[in-house]
Order: structure tokens, then C-alpha cells, then sequence
């Protein structure tokens, strides 16, 4: 069992402290009876923690399993068993009438800004929704509350009126924002919040979320799979591959140390403009095939079918989450071995 | 014009793209000009609304021309493409100029086998060819394009492969006559950051053995900078820088590519300065400011004496840095300017009225084409 | 895929059961006296009211009348009419209590002239209907489109009956430009006597159906020539033509097909108005006239064949859907 590494050197109580968290899917056969003939393990063994204030970077490929870890912390999925503590309670076995006091402080902000709002429903509905459902203020003073929310993330507080239809991807992004805001929640999830926005409008949310991040002291578990975005926002960041952390730590060991191969790999896979603009290509790590199937993952280590260095026993024995050097960095690993050549010029 | 060694394949020259519709006329793209030859790769970058894939769409004649007006001259070989009959056209679509699309989920036909889609295509320019050689033509192009045991998979249907594999034979699928001339729109925006690895690395391999020209339209920097020889900047239709990659991107001689690289972190250096976004949205193409398009959003037309920025159109033209790199822009000196003075920008243009339309208008009647991903304001 | 087929046979089968038990319960605990129905304006005395029910086996308990009408079908059974006893063998629908005939026979000599009306009627709304919708979907905003367009507002506000009524009226009485209508059976009486008998039913059903199919087809055309593999295609160097039909057409079929599969089985349990108002002797008037005399064995047979006949549409739809789509699995 993998001590949540971020944050044990602190000696900070955790805001959010996940403990081998698992989410598996069950597949039906096709026969006369519906049987369940197998399991996605979509997340197969998690922890992490998240301090308050603090941002914890989720990065990985499609199929990894780091959006639903977003959706199984909000209990829009049962977690198949594990542990989610969040302010010392374990919200994991909770129903959905138990989890509703704790929503308060748990948000979730969605990827695509055109189908997160409900077309039908005005923006200042849509902010002010979240403060009727918890009574939060009273009810003549939602519409002020609102006005200062939409003031709040850079949009014109008269425009509560209106609908999102009338309104930019990034502005719609923001109402979003606003919505998850409006709770003053203690940690946010970000599943890829600016993924389906323009170049420089990411800039601009980004730079929201951090000047927010700052004011109200929240937490972010930030689910993206752009590398460089993670970077700028947390100074933590977990690696997934295929349900499972392979590597967790600070910000300059993952990005300027990677032990794991797939952090590598991933790294070196990344354009980077200042790079090949000054006219260094570094030497790609490539990765031959397929993503496998979350269905029928390879025995032990799973990144294995595609790993360099892969042995016997990365077929025998899944390597455990082990501590390397500070307390802050972990890698499941049997060949782990930093390299620091990724993100350099080859000249 | 920049120079190339070889002589040009594709020659673009004022070329303006405009849409008609009930609000008015979408001008999205205006007065483009650009060159590419064979062997070599021109990336087109720009954001929503900048025009990019409309202009490639027109160089491929995929716009309804009932609902099109296209001026100017499109040139691949010695060929003009405006005004160019269907039939011809068609000749050329597929053959000597191909496409790739963004999404190719979507993009490939759903009921239909890859086999049978590149088959497809080869027979549609070879029509002598029996059913039996094309079909061993196809699985020898995916086998080009590395997809594992091809001889069983060419009678799988796209939703059978993964996103890169599909990817991969949409460009089977695309390079099965050899065209000389490639289309690639957003083609890795879908996928994986390690497949689109893949993906690029694979362009560049097929380039060098077809020698093909290839022009990459994206929003991703990254991509650019790892693909293009040259790179021609676009904003609200127009081309607003052009010359080769590593001076573009090293040495940006105009507002708006500066505020696209200053927007975008970095995976090296430091990872708390903090980014620079361009405040404000892209514009309208009904109603575009006047003057340069880009001033409402850029924080150094106050260097410009008289507000010229906000009167008259700057003209592209050589930038200090020399002929071949061209910039549109008034400041005579834009990088310096740039690198020595802090952006000012006005309050309001946060404020921006009538985005709405910039939102309806990206897509006019939807039968005339289908800019996926290019109303994402 | 045979795992799926045994079981929505199953469901199906379920299904029929409980329509069955449906049918007898309303028609037992419904407002009227079934046994009313065979007494002349209500003279009868009690005493005849009981020995009406007695000899149509009324009598009996709801649930063994049930019984026994499932088990008739099943393995067939004895029925006893008036004094005698008859055998009626599997699948046995009853014996008509009006006329004393054997019901499965009686509603199989009416089935085709049914499927004449619901086949020839099928034919035109489908040619008609889709091929109007894809050609002005391709020419979209065109005359025709707009025509097209308003043309089915106008006609989906006007109820079926009224139509069929002015146009026997009109084409026929009035005008003779229609022959007589009625059933002939080709085989019997030649298939040009068939035709023209058949000629007018066909086009006003085919007629009001083909507007709705007009719509359907235009819609599902539009959404299947704005996809991006019709982009795709064009792309390809295809020309018009081919990309239409080979790309967008097979793609915006497939819709069309669930839903033409729902309204044939409609169809061929029988169209009450139409084969009332042109004089069709089909199983769409038997289940009518079934009702008005309180005719339970026909009343349960007309539904159970109407059923019948939805369940099997719904399954073969289903089974079409995933041999059209090869992303559906069963």
C-alpha cells in the first residue's frame, strides 16, 4: 500500500488523501443470459494526495484513467473500493444524500465549454443553481452573488441574462469556472479545462485559474494531458498509464529527472516551439504500438508491452510505487533510471 | 516572396475566399499569397475564425461554389485552379493534391472498410485497374504507413482501429496515387501526444520518399516548429507574417505571433513566468475592425504615430530582418519595439460586443463546408 | 447474435401473452354486457341473456376462458357451439361469436387483400417519398425544397380519413377518373382487374405516407451530407453522384429503414380507413367490425395478429440496424 508521497514530508494534514483507489467497469457478454465477462479497469490502484492550496498535476494519454479519477472523486461513479478522504471523511462509501453536504466543497470544472451549460437555461441560472441547491445565501441575495462571480472571472456582471449561446468558447469556459467558483469549494477539478479553447485564450483562463487559485486558497487536482500547461500550473504531478501511477513527484524532478520510461517517452514526444525553433532536435524516444486494452492489461508492469527495457520480470512482477531519493518523488519501476537528456538540445 | 531553391509546386496569389449570408458577406480570407515546392512543408497557423482551413479547402476546390466567391489564382503546377471546371478539378482532387483531415473518426466513412475506402480512391483515378490489384495496393500502403498485419485489417472498419492507426490510414488512404501535393489539416489534434509523435514522424518519412509537397494547417506551435520549413501567420483571414520557421518563430516580427508565443508555457525555463495571454477574442469576419484587424487586441499600436493602425491596412511587406520574412504590420521595427516596451492594451476590449456573430458566422450554411473545429472561439 | 434473436423472441412471445390477458380483461370488465351484443335491441330477458352466455362460454371464469383460448393456440382444443363440439386445431383463434365461423381461416382468406394495400401502398410512399426528400435535401434552399417543405406542413395538418373520403368522393364518384375500388384477387380475376381495384388506395395512402418520408429523408440527407466523410470523399476526387449515393445516401438510409419497418407492420395489420372507405374486405375492417359486436374471439385475433406483427417489425428492424451499421453489435 503506497504511502501518499506529496505530501507526508510536509507534515501539512491533506486536504484530499486518495488510497488505492479502484474503478472498474464490468462488460456483458452478448449471450442468452448477460454474464459479466470482464472489467475495464479504468483506475486500478491509486493514491495521491492534495494539500490545501496546492495543485496536483494528472497527466497521461487517453484511456489512462486520469478523467475518471476525476469523475469517481466527485461520486459520479461508485468507486469500485478504496479509500477517498477529503478533510478526514472517507467519502467513498457515502450514498448520494450523504455526499451532498460535502459537495460544497468539491467542484468540477468540464472540457468542453459547449456542452457543460444547459443551453436552455440562463447564465445567471446556471451560477445560481449551485447556491439554491445549498442555501448558501439567501435567496434575495443570489443575484448580487452572481453579478460578483461573473465580475470575479473577467466577464460583465449585466450579462446574467443571457444565454450561453451568446457567448465564446473561453467566455462560456469562464461561466463554468464562475458556476464551480460559486460554492467557494476548498478543492477544484479541472478535466482538461482549456483543451477545447484557442491558444490564446488558454492563456487567459489559465492565468484565471491562478490568480483564483491565489485569492481563495484552493486546491486543484488539474486533469490535462498537455504537458507543458501541467508544468506552468502544478508544482506536483502523478503520471498514469493505464489505470496506474507510474510516476509521481515535484515539478523539476518529473519534467528535468523523469525515472519512469513513459514519463520519458511522453516528454520526449512533445513539441516543444523555443526548442526546434532555436534548431535542436532532440533524439525522439519512440514508442512502437498501441495503447493495450483496459480490459486485458498486460501482466505486471503494464506499460511493459511497449518499454525499452522491459525484462522477465516486468512480465512476473508489477513493480510497486517505491520512494526514490526524496519523499516527494515516486516511481513504479523495475529498471527506473533518471534521464535528463529529454527535454535538451541534441547539438 | 521568400525564396525557395526548387521551383514552386503550389502558388497561391491573392487569393480571397468570402461566403455570403444573411448577415452579410464573411470575408474569410483576404488577399492570401504563398508558395510551396516539392519536398518541402509550409505550416499555416492560425486560430479560430483565421481563415486557415478555408483557404486550404479552396486550393482543393471543396467549396460549394454556388455559395463561394473565390477571387484570384491558385497555381499547382501549371494548372489554374479558380475557375477551373468540376470535371477537371475532380481530376485533380485525390490524384496530384490530397487532404487529411483532423478527426479521422469521422472523417472515414463509417459502413465502409479501410480496404475498401483506399480502394476506392485508387480506382477513382485508375479506372482500368481490376478490384483484385487495387486491393493489394491498399494493404501495400498500409504496410507504408505501419500498420501492423495489414492484410487482415484492411477488411476492419474504422471504428476497429485505434485513433492513431486510423489516422495512419486516412494517410494511406490519401497518398495512394502519389499526389505531389498534401493537404494536412490539424492532422494530429485528435490524438495522443505519443502517437501524434508518431504521426509527424511518419509525414516527414513519406515526404522523403514521395518528395511531396506538404502544407500543415494547425493551431500548435509545437507542431510547426517540428514540421514546417516555412510558416505563414494568419489572423482574421489575412497573412500577417511569413518566412522560414526558425526566424518566425525566433524572431517574430509582428504582434500577434509575439502574443502566440508568449501565450504558450513552455516545457523548459522557468515554470512560473507567467504567461502573456492576448486579451480579448478573436474578431468578427462580418464586421472586422478597421485598419489592421489585430489593433483592438495589441499592446503596441500606441508606438504607431497618428493611429494609423486603426485607419489603414498595413501592408505586407519585408520585415527588417529581410525580404524573405514579411510581416504585416505599421512598427518599422516590430521586434524591438516589442522586446523593449511593456503591451498596453485598452480596458474595453475585454468587452467586446457582438462575439456572438463571430460564434454564427464561422459556419455558414453548413452545406458549403465543414470547418471542424474552426468555430471554437 | 443468436443468444439475441432467443431473447427478444422470448420478450416478444411475453409480450403477446400479456396483450392477450389485456384483451380479456377489458373486454370482461368493461362497460358493457358481451352477451348484450347478440340480443336484438335489447328484448332479451334474463333468462335468455344466460343461455346466450352459456352457449358462447361466457360463463366460465375469466381466467379458464383465458386458459383455454392460450391453450387453443398452443395445442388447439374443443369448443362446443350450441349443442355440438368441434374440434379446432393449433393454433386455434376461436370461433367467431357473430358468425359462427372459424376465426384463424376467416382472417387468413382476408390477410391479402391487407397485403395488397400495405405492399403496393409501401411501394409508392417509399419511391415517391424518399427519393423527393434526397433530391431536395441535395438541392437544398432550391424551389423545390421550400416547396417540398410547405407542401407536408399542409398536409400533416389534415387527418388521414379526410383525405381518403375526399378522394373516393372526387377521383371516383365525382370525376370517374379513378376506376371502382375493391378487392380482386389476381389470381382469381387477373391482375390488371387486381390493379385497378387496388389503384386508388394505393395512391392515397402512398400519397399522404410519402410526405412524411419526404421529410425523414430530406432530414436524415442533410445531416448525412454535412458529415466529414462526405467531405472526405469529395475530397477523394469522387464525383457528385457517387459521393450521394455511395457515401451520404448509404448513411442516411439506415434511419429511414427502422422507421419504414415500424410503419409496414402497422400497415399490414390492417388500415381501418382505408379498407373501410374503398371497400377492401381486409383485416383492418374484420378487427372493426369485430369490436362493434362484441366478437371476443376476433377481437382477440385481430390484436394478437396486430401484435404479433409490431413485436417481429421491432426485431427485424433491430436486426437490420446492425446489419447496416457495422458499429452496432447485437
Amino acid at each position: 500500500m503506497a504511502e501518499a508521497a506529496t505530501s507526508a514530508s510536509r507534515g501539512a494534514a491533506p486536504l484530499l488523501e486518495v488510497r488505492d483507489l479502484v474503478k472498474h467497469f464490468p462488460v456483458k457478454s452478448s449471450g442468452l443470459i448477460r454474464r459479466t465477462v470482464g472489467q475495464v479497469q479504468a483506475i486500478d490502484g491509486i493514491s495521491f494526495s492534495i494539500d490545501p492550496g496546492q495543485s496536483l498535476g494528472l497527466v497521461g494519454e487517453s484511456g489512462c484513467g486520469k478523467s475518471t479519477t476525476g469523475r469517481v472523486l466527485m461520486k459520479l461513479y461508485e468507486p469500485t473500493s478504496g479509500e477517498m478522504l477529503f478533510d478526514g471523511v472517507d467519502l467513498a462509501p457515502l450514498s448520494q444524500r450523504q455526499m451532498l453536504p460535502h459537495r460544497k466543497d468539491i467542484q468540477l470544472i468540464f472540457q468542453d465549454p459547449y456542452s457543460s451549460l444547459n443551453p436552455r437555461h440562463t447564465v445567471g441560472t446556471i451560477i445560481a443553481t449551485p447556491l439554491q441547491v445549498h442555501k448558501v445565501v439567501p435567496e434575495k441575495q443570489v443575484i448580487d452573488r452572481v453579478k460578483d462571480l461573473l465580475k470575479l472571472v473577467g466577464l460583465n456582471p449585466e450579462h446574467y441574462n443571457r444565454y450561453p449561446s451568446e457567448f465564446s468558447g473561453g467566455q462560456r469556459q469562464r461561466i463554468g469556472i464562475a458556476r464551480a467558483l460559486a460554492l467557494t469549494p476548498k478543492l477544484m477539478i479541472a478535466d482538461e479545462p482549456v483543451s477545447a479553447l484557442d491558444v490564446s485564450i488558454q492563456a487567459q483562463v489559465i492565468n484565471l485559474l491562478q490568480d483564483l487559485q491565489r485569492e481563495f486558497n484552493i486546491a486543484f487536482l488539474f486533469i490535462a494531458h498537455d504537458l507543458a500547461i501541467v508544468r506552468h500550473f502544478c508544482p506536483e504531478i502523478a503520471v498514469m498509464y493505464l489505470g496506474k501511477i507510474v510516476e509521481i513527484g515535484d515539478r523539476d524532478t518529473i519534467y528535468n529527472r523523469p525515472h519512469h520510461p513513459y514519463t520519458q517517452a511522453l516528454l520526449s514526444a512533445v513539441p516543444d516551439v523555443k526548442q526546434a525553433a532555436i534548431g535542436g532536435r532532440r533524439d525522439r524516444i519512440r514508442l512502437q504500438g498501441d495503447v493495450p486494452s483496459p480490459i486485458n492489461p498486460p501482466s505486471g508492469c503494464r506499460f511493459r508491452t511497449r518499454c525499452w527495457k522491459a525484462q522477465d520480470i516486468c512480465a512476473a512482477q508489477e513493480p510497486p510505487l517505491l520512494q526514490i531519493g526524496s519523499a516527494e518523488h515516486q516511481v513504479a519501476c523495475h529498471f527506473a533510471e533518471p534521464n535528463t537528456n529529454i527535454l535538451a538540445t541534441s547539438a | 516572396m521568400p525564396s525557395t531553391d526548387a521551383e514552386p509546386y503550389l502558388r497561391v496569389e491573392d487569393l480571397s475566399v468570402s461566403f455570403p449570408t444573411r448577415d452579410g458577406v464573411v470575408r474569410a480570407v483576404t488577399g492570401m499569397t504563398y508558395q510551396v515546392a516539392l519536398g518541402k512543408t509550409l505550416g499555416i497557423v492560425g486560430e479560430s475564425g483565421s481563415g486557415k482551413s478555408v483557404s486550404s479547402l479552396a486550393v482543393m476546390g471543396l467549396h460549394d461554389m454556388k455559395r463561394t466567391q473565390m477571387e484570384g489564382s491558385i497555381r499547382i503546377e501549371d494548372t489554374e485552379v479558380v475557375g477551373l471546371p468540376e470535371d477537371r478539378m475532380r481530376r485533380l482532387r485525390g490524384n496530384a493534391a490530397a487532404m487529411i483531415f483532423q478527426d479521422p473518426l469521422t472523417a472515414l466513412h463509417p459502413f465502409y472498410t479501410i480496404g475498401a475506402q483506399i480502394v476506392e480512391a485508387y480506382r477513382v483515378h485508375n479506372p482500368d485497374v481490376s478490384k483484385r490489384e487495387a486491393k493489394a495496393k491498399a494493404v501495400d500502403m498500409l504496410e507504408r504507413v505501419g500498420i501492423p498485419q495489414p492484410n487482415r485489417r484492411v477488411d476492419d472498419f474504422p471504428h476497429q482501429f485505434s485513433g492513431g492507426m486510423r489516422q495512419r490510414a486516412m494517410i494511406a488512404m490519401s497518398l495512394v496515387n502519389n499526389p505531389k501535393l498534401l493537404f494536412a489539416d490539424e492532422p494530429t489534434t485528435a490524438l495522443d501526444v505519443t502517437v501524434q509523435a508518431q504521426i509527424l514522424d511518419l509525414l516527414q518519412e513519406l515526404q522523403r520518399d514521395f518528395g511531396s509537397a506538404i502544407v500543415i494547417i494547425t493551431h500548435d506551435l509545437g507542431v510547426i516548429a517540428e514540421m514546417a520549413d516555412e510558416v505563414l501567420v494568419m489572423y482574421a483571414g489575412r497573412c500577417v507574417e511569413y518566412g522560414a520557421t526558425r526566424e518566425v518563430l525566433t524572431h517574430p516580427e509582428m504582434p500577434y505571433t509575439w502574443g502566440l508565443l508568449n501565450s504558450v508555457p513552455e516545457l523548459t525555463g522557468d515554470p512560473e513566468e507567467a504567461l502573456l495571454p492576448i486579451p480579448g477574442s478573436p474578431p468578427s469576419l462580418l464586421n472586422p475592425p478597421n485598419g489592421c484587424a489585430f489593433h483592438p487586441r495589441c499592446g503596441y499600436s500606441h508606438l504607431v504615430p497618428a493611429d494609423l493602425c486603426t485607419r489603414e491596412l498595413p501592408l505586407l511587406e519585408p520585415s527588417p530582418r529581410g525580404e524573405s520574412h514579411l510581416k504585416r504590420c505599421h512598427l518599422l521595427d516590430p521586434e524591438n519595439d516589442m522586446r523593449t516596451h511593456e503591451p498596453v492594451v485598452d480596458d474595453d476590449v475585454l468587452e467586446q460586443p457582438d462575439l456572438v456573430v463571430a460564434d454564427r458566422v464561422q459556419a455558414p450554411d453548413q452545406q458549403t463546408l465543414s470547418t471542424a473545429g474552426d468555430s471554437n472561439g | 447474435m443468436f443468444g439475441y434473436i432467443v431473447r427478444r423472441a422470448i420478450s416478444g412471445v411475453l409480450v403477446l401473452i400479456a396483450i392477450a390477458f389485456g384483451v380479456f380483461i377489458l373486454y370482461f370488465y368493461g362497460p358493457s354486457d358481451p352477451a348484450q351484443a347478440y340480443c336484438p335491441k335489447n328484448t332479451c330477458t334474463p333468462a335468455q341473456l344466460e343461455l346466450i352466455s352459456r352457449n358462447l362460454g361466457l360463463d366460465k371464469p375469466v381466467l379458464v376462458q383465458y386458459g383455454d383460448y392460450m391453450k387453443g393456440i398452443v395445442v388447439g382444443r374443443e369448443i362446443k357451439t350450441g349443442k355440438l363440439t368441434e374440434p379446432c386445431g393449433a393454433p386455434c383463434l376461436g370461433i367467431s361469436f357473430k358468425q359462427d365461423l372459424e376465426v384463424r381461416p376467416y382472417l387468413m382468406g382476408r390477410f391479402p387483400a391487407t397485403l395488397s394495400v400495405a405492399v403496393g401502398g409501401a411501394v409508392v410512399f417509399l419511391l415517391v417519398g424518399v427519393s423527393v426528400g434526397v433530391t431536395s435535401a441535395r438541392r437544398r434552399g432550391s424551389a423545390l425544397d421550400r416547396g417540398l417543405v410547405g407542401f407536408t406542413m399542409f398536409t400533416t395538418a389534415i387527418p388521414y380519413y379526410l383525405v381518403a373520403l375526399l378522394g373516393y368522393l372526387i377521383l371516383i364518384n365525382q370525376t370517374g377518373l379513378f376506376p371502382g375500388s375493391g378487392y380482386f384477387s389476381p389470381f382469381t380475376e387477373g391482375p390488371i382487374a387486381w390493379i385497378k381495384g387496388m389503384l386508388l388506395a394505393w395512391v392515397i395512402l402512398g400519397f399522404f405516407y410519402s410526405t412524411a418520408y419526404a421529410r425523414y429523408s430530406r432530414g436524415s440527407m442533410i445531416e448525412a451530407l454535412n458529415e466529414d466523410y462526405v467531405r472526405t470523399a469529395k475530397a477523394k476526387g469522387l464525383k457528385d453522384r457517387t459521393v450521394a449515393t455511395r457515401h451520404a445516401f448509404r448513411a442516411a438510409i439506415v434511419p429511414i429503414v427502422t422507421i419504414f419497418g415500424i410503419d409496414f407492420a402497422g400497415l399490414l395489420a390492417g388500415t381501418i380507413f382505408t379498407e373501410y372507405i374503398f371497400d377492401i374486405p381486409g383485416i383492418g375492417v374484420a378487427a372493426l367490425q369485430s369490436v362493434t359486436n362484441k366478437d371476443l374471439p376476433l377481437i382477440s385475433a385481430t390484436v394478437l395478429i396486430a401484435a404479433a406483427f409490431v413485436v417481429t417489425a421491432n426485431l427485424l428492424v433491430d436486426l437490420a440496424y446492425a446489419a447496416l451499421d457495422p458499429r452496432v453489435r447485437l
